[in-house]
């Protein structure tokens, strides 16, 4: 397992996690090596269903980049996303699997280092955790 | 509209625990308004099953279909050709569908996938409450449109019973007293004189589900 | 006479009724019935035999007062709708009144999952208006529900009911007395009172309807035994209202059950007062012994012997 490369599945909402990504990249910061950035035009637009197919395609972890609370251009999306994200939660822990796996992460646009900075300690995460048992 | 809740996980896992293959079976209609057995949730179902059994180490196929209306045999046959496919099916419908597939396919285990809880009405977004009993004998027309027999936890007829405090019924202190709705209905229009009236025992007997099977036939639209 | 009971006797004569409360014991223990007739005997009229009290399975109703009858003392039989259908409910009225019990009080009952049994299936055939009418139909027409069938024998019963002026709406409680009595009902046992102002209220709307006439009120009261006991009622039993002052009164006493006793008598006294008041009804639940007291001090001794 030392090889072990974790697969991410970043969603981006286009008003903060994807300008971020797109900051980070300006700015040449290092990602960690497998991540995957799905650009949404909200977090609200995030199924809980996208979260699980995710892991069952193949991701170990997932992140949502997502707007501060009470910064949602369409008001109340990026909380529906943490609800969202709390009922995959639920749905995990019945599955058998860590919970961390997905996580949400609010940002701003100017938060390039911060995004780097949770793909890679996300990735250090789940190098611990080991891979997805779950994927198909 | 039918009213369901999806069972626990842990519940399906059990009733699949000796099949690799299924169909997870889902419907277009009141399941889908209380976002418990439509298309979605079928999604999010069958993915779930299939992570836990993979973790498991007993993978699972779960094929996925949504027909427009489970209770209707019409739409139980355009599962024909997926149902000879698998080894048992997985309904989350409610309780009317999961029979419909089960009397459609003989040979083949149908499971229910969630809970059917009663005929209810969206409050607000993700939440419903139970409005009617199908009693058999619509007395509405008495009590405001307010349903004592589906909204009293007592099915009182001529309430409201000692319990009414402020509103609010004593056995469930969230849930609004029915009696005190319809008084405030009848009073509101004019039609107090309506509570005043005793309404006689019911004929449970004959009209309601204790009169066993209940069945509708209609002549003129027969085939 | 509608079944000559003793309770009947003393309403008609127009003396001030007094009636106690007993629960069955949770099981089959004889001798706690008797150790509470003996509690009761000689203070009161009539004793209510609670039927499954809070949905608490206990003896049964008719088997409880079949003991105190018995023991010497009049039963007031309870009767919830709640376990059972019609059937049921008529089957035991024939068997009730052939072991002479001679009073009823027709109750919807407390809801299963206040009891010890939650998973049971709760009945609701009848409400306890329904339940009245259904009574007063075997006693008047002489045949069961429905006025078909003839029944062998008569149904004796002085039927009572319970109302509570503390429920809401307020101001459909007195019209809901209303109804009882238009379905036959011909005594009335109220929840406890404490909040006296709302009560007389709620009698002078029960007198303007003029059903203080056609009814026998019995004024509920239950003693209170401590500040704790107080507090826990006014918060968590709806229907019932205790206003501050009385709390308070029990709370800060140095001896707060002889201050609940005293409360007592004199809520007996004011409530005796009130017109269109035929009686009381003592409530004190598992503290019968003082029964006796609060009679003695509420000057209700001796009982009238009527025949």
């Amino acid at each position: 397992m030392v090889n072990f490369e974790p697969k991410i599945v970043a969603f981006c909402c286009d008003q903060s996690g994807y300008p971020a990504a797109d900051m980070a990249g300006g700015l040449e910061l290092n990602f960690p090596g497998n991540v995957e950035f799905v650009r949404v035009p909200c977090a609200g637009r995030i199924e809980t269903l996208y979260l699980l197919k995710a892991l069952e395609r193949g991701a170990d972890g997932v992140l949502i980049f997502a707007c501060y609370e009470e910064n949602c251009q369409f008001l109340r999306g990026n909380l529906r996303a943490k609800s969202r994200l709390s009922y995959a939660h639920r749905l995990l822990e019945k599955i058998g699997l860590e919970k961390e796996r997905i996580e949400i992460c609010h940002l701003a646009t100017n938060c390039g280092p911060k995004l780097a900075e949770t793909l890679h300690r996300k990735s250090e995460q789940l190098k611990k955790l080991g891979p997805n048992p779950a994927k198909i | 509209m039918i009213k369901a809740e999806q069972k626990p996980l842990e519940e399906i896992l059990l009733y699949l625990k000796s099949y690799d293959r299924i169909l997870l079976s889902g419907c277009g209609a009141c399941v889908t308004v209380c976002q418990a057995g439509g298309e979605k949730e079928v999604g999010l179902l069958a993915s779930a099953l299939r992570m836990a059994r993979m973790k498991m180490g007993t993978p699972l196929e779960a094929l996925e279909a949504t027909p427009a209306r489970q209770c209707e045999p019409e739409f139980a046959a355009e599962l024909s050709e997926t149902v000879e496919k698998v080894e048992a099916v997985l309904s989350v419908a409610c309780g009317v569908g999961v029979q419909t597939l089960a009397r459609h396919f003989p040979k083949t285990p149908v499971f229910p996938g969630v809970n059917t809880t009663f005929l209810g009405e969206t409050v607000t977004h993700g939440v419903w409450e139970e409005r009617c009993q199908a009693c058999g004998n619509c007395i509405l027309e008495r009590t405001g449109g307010v349903c004592p027999v589906a909204r009293c936890a007592k099915q009182l007829f001529n309430g409201p019973c000692g319990g009414s405090s402020k509103g609010k019924c004593e056995i469930k202190r969230e849930a609004d007293c029915a009696w005190q709705l319809i008084y405030d209905r009848l009073n509101g229009l004019g039609q107090l004189y309506r509570m005043e009236e005793i309404i006689p025992a019911r004929r449970w007997g004959v009209e309601s589900r204790d009169s066993g099977l209940r069945r509708i036939v209609r002549e003129d639209l027969k085939v | 006479m509608k079944a000559g009971s003793n309770l009947e006797n003393v309403l008609s004569k127009g003396l001030f009724a007094v009636t106690g409360e007993l629960g069955p014991p949770k099981g089959n223990e004889v001798s706690v019935i008797k150790r509470k007739a003996d509690l009761l005997r000689g203070y009161v009229d009539a004793v209510n035999v609670t039927d499954n009290q809070t949905a608490i399975v206990r003896m049964s109703s008719i088997a409880a007062s079949s003991l105190l009858l018995q023991m010497g003392i009049e039963p007031v039989m309870q009767m919830t709708t709640r376990d059972r259908n019609r059937i049921a409910i008529q089957s035991d009225l024939f068997g009730a009144t052939a072991f002479g019990i001679k009073n009823m009080l027709c109750l919807t009952g407390d809801h299963h999952t206040f009891g010890n049994q939650v998973d049971s299936k709760n009945v609701h055939d009848l409400d306890s208006i329904q339940l009245i009418d259904c009574v007063r139909t075997m006693r008047d027409q002489g045949t069961l529900l429905g006025g078909e069938e003839k029944i062998e024998g008569e149904i004796k019963l002085f039927i009572g009911a319970a109302e509570n002026p503390f429920g809401d709406p307020f101001e459909f409680r007195a019209i809901r007395l209303a109804k009882k009595v238009a379905a036959g009902v011909d005594f009335i046992q109220t929840q406890c009172i404490y909040d006296m102002n709302r009560f007389k209220e709620w009698m002078k709307m029960v007198r303007n309807l003029g059903l203080h006439e056609k009814v026998h009120i019995l004024a509920g009261v239950t003693p209170l035994k401590s500040g704790g006991m107080a507090r826990y009622m006014a918060k968590n039993v709806s229907g019932i209202i205790i206003p501050d002052e009385i709390i308070d009164r029990i709370v800060k006493a140095k001896k707060p059950a002889e201050e609940g006793i005293k409360l007592c008598v004199e809520q007996i006294q004011e409530l005796r007062e009130i017109g269109g008041v035929h009686g009381v009804h003592i409530m004190a639940i598992e503290w019968e012994q003082m029964t006796s007291q609060i009679t003695e001090m509420a000057g209700l001794l001796p009982r009238p012997k009527v025949a």
